[in-house]
């Protein structure tokens, strides 16, 4: 397919996405802006080595400095420039959140559904299961995992999907059990269909929904446990710029109050999990009416 | 099922969980990659002191032989009678009894729980409250955007910010620690500060170790408190529409009792259920809290001891953990049963 072609595809479908979330109100508008903030701060974060004024990693002025038209953002207090820490300090958490719902979704996803169809014990044991990891403080078993695990990009993500495996698994399970119970189910069966065309053309199209919200707000959940295992020093490398390693490292500086170290990497924080919030909020009120009054 | 039978039959039902929950954490410390001894010594200690530990802490014995020490120095009664708490191993690093360090911390952490629960339910029933009263008018839609933005703050930045407003520029509240350093703590009768000064009959401890209290308790209850207002607007929107509540007005009752005697009160099961699931987050807020505060409680323990590369003690705070979440939940089911007969049908 030609360049011109594949645009012209990918712009037909999502025009009318588009529209139908406009046409939704106020819901609708949430997503959208959810989706902006998302999409924003990961095309600064792939383009930040080219477009920041400075070294992220290097010294480039004298330490502690409040912001200026030089330094917009200050300095912190090995004198490197927060402005371009923060422009490139987005890639370890999103590079971590994304991975951890992707091993979520992988594991969490087909336990559910396996698990309901076939019910039974199997169904009661992995239920167990799940429900003591669900109940269990999230942060402490990511904790646990991680300091077990040591550091790096993969341990600390898969630290964090091991939390949020149950959601996965609960959403799942209790859709399942309510639609395979429906009659145009129920019909398939009769008509002779087998089991594996039951399973993946009848019942999972009608589970993407629940599951997309589950992991919109999954990402904002595993963006905000890992900057609190690298605020207790289960972090990936002080190397690398880090919206979450530059909170944890500024905090010593406050009493000095130097509140621009740690401000704009907070408020990134803040608004790449608020991003996915928005998108997570706003498609389940989109598709709970009866939410909705 | 009357409430006694009820309460027996959750009890015993406690029991696999517990048994799950230990067994998971025995997992995660023990079967996943990573050895604990060698963790410990970051490959800078001789086979011979390895292996020196590994006899020390019980951990050259077979997996199943550690996880029946495990469960069993838990479960072991005359050590708990002896000392107060039950038997979590040695730590690591000083060789002291990890169930002696963890008792000493959990109070801290159980203050801080306490205050904070009390802050977020309070602040978030009343924010909810008011605004399923002004259902989609601007005061809805500006609490309904704090309820979402606290679900996205890092609980620390916002103690960070916090300390950074009033205790580094205002100057008001301490930015640390359970009580003014140069003020001797309370005789330990509790171990809550509060409790204990007033005990004493001393004000003025009281009034410093609750002016301690306030920016780790604002902090965590002001990010819990999101999860209170969605569930109480929600429920309370529902609530307001019955026939009942339009029933109580029609009386001619005054809307404060309308809304507060009436629908709040039974909207409030939700919530309460809410409360026991939000527990669970709490801890978790607590360990981020903790060390954003230097409180000296379980959390600041266990990333203390993180720091340490102390397995033994990670382990012994990781249970408590659990056995703190596991009772709270219980204690709720219990309470729930209590107000409302029909679950335990």
């Amino acid at each position: 397919m030609s360049e011109a072609r594949i645009k012209r595809s990918i712009l037909a479908r999502l025009i009318p996405g588009l529209t139908f979330l406009v046409s939704k109100g106020a819901s609708g508008l949430i997503v959208i802006l959810g989706i902006v903030i998302v999409f924003t701060l990961v095309t600064m974060t792939a383009i930040a080595p080219w477009v920041s004024p400075y070294n992220p990693r290097e010294r480039v002025g004298p330490i502690r400095k409040p912001p200026s038209s030089e330094f917009p953002m200050g300095t912190n207090h090995l004198g490197q420039d927060m402005m371009s820490r923060v422009l490139c300090g987005g890639s370890i958490m999103l590079q971590v959140s994304a991975l951890s719902v992707l091993v979520c979704f992988l594991i969490g996803v087909p336990i559910g559904f396996f698990s309901s169809y076939v019910g039974g014990t199997f169904d009661r044991a992995c239920s167990l299961v799940i429900d003591a990891i669900y109940a269990f403080p999230g942060l402490v078993i990511a904790i646990a995992i991680s300091a077990m695990l040591g550091p790096g990009v993969v341990n600390m993500a898969l630290s964090i999907a091991v939390v949020y495996i149950p959601s996965y698994f609960r959403i799942v399970r209790s859709q399942v059990l309510s639609i395979k119970e429906l009659a145009y189910v129920e019909a398939a069966r009769a008509a002779g269909a087998k089991w594996h065309t039951i399973l993946f053309r009848y019942i999972f199209p009608n589970v993407i929904p629940s599951i997309v919200v589950v992991a919109t707000i999954n990402f904002a959940d595993a963006v905000l446990t890992a900057a609190g295992l690298t605020f207790i020093g289960l972090g990936v490398t002080k190397d690398i710029p880090d919206w979450g390693w530059d909170l944890t490292d500024g905090r010593r500086l406050i009493l000095s109050g130097a509140w621009w170290v740690i401000t704009f990497p907070g408020f990134m924080i803040i608004l790449l999990a608020l991003g996915f919030t928005f998108i997570g909020e706003g498609l389940s009120e989109l598709l709970n009416p009866k939410l909705q009054r | 099922m009357g409430l006694r039978a009820y309460i027996i039959t959750r009890i015993l039902l406690t029991i696999p969980t517990l048994l799950l929950l230990l067994t998971m954490v025995f997992i995660i410390m023990r079967v996943l990659p990573g050895d604990p001894v060698d963790l410990h010594f970051e490959k800078k200690a001789t086979p011979e002191q390895m292996e020196e530990m590994r006899r020390l802490l019980g951990l050259d014995k077979p997996l199943w032989g550690q996880y029946i020490d495990y469960l069993g120095g838990l479960v072991n009664t005359g050590y708990f009678l002896e000392h107060g708490y039950p038997n979590l191993g040695k730590s690591m690093q000083t060789f002291e009894e990890v169930g002696g360090q963890i008792f000493s911390a959990f109070p801290a952490t159980l203050e801080l729980a306490i205050y904070s629960m009390i802050i977020a339910s309070v602040m978030g029933i009343l924010l909810g409250v008011v605004s399923s009263k002004s259902y989609n008018s601007i005061l809805d839609h500006l609490i309904r955007g704090f309820g979402i933005v606290t679900y996205a703050v890092p609980v620390f930045f916002l103690g960070i910010i916090l300390q950074l407003i009033f205790g580094v520029y205002l100057r008001w509240l301490p930015t640390g620690l359970r009580i003014n350093p140069v003020v001797e703590p309370p005789a330990s009768i509790t171990g809550l500060y509060t409790v204990d000064s007033l005990l004493e009959g001393n004000l003025f401890k009281f009034f410093e170790s609750l002016k301690a209290l306030i920016l780790p308790s604002l902090t965590l209850g002001i990010i819990l408190s999101g999860m209170f207002v969605r569930l109480t607007r929600t429920n309370m929107l529902e609530t307001l529409r019955l026939d009942f509540v339009t029933a109580a007005r029609a009386r001619g009752l005054k809307e404060s009792t309308v809304t507060y005697g009436y629908a709040l009160r039974n909207a409030f099961l939700p919530i309460l259920t809410m409360m026991g699931l939000q527990f669970a987050m709490l801890l978790g807020g607590a360990i981020l809290t903790e060390t954003t505060f230097s409180w000296p409680g379980l959390g600041r323990y266990l990333v203390d001891r993180i720091n340490f590369r102390d397995y033994t003690a990670i382990q012994g705070a990781v249970v408590v953990f659990g056995l703190f979440v596991t009772l709270v939940s219980l204690v709720v089911d219990i309470l729930y049963a209590y107000f409302d007969p029909r679950i335990r049908l």
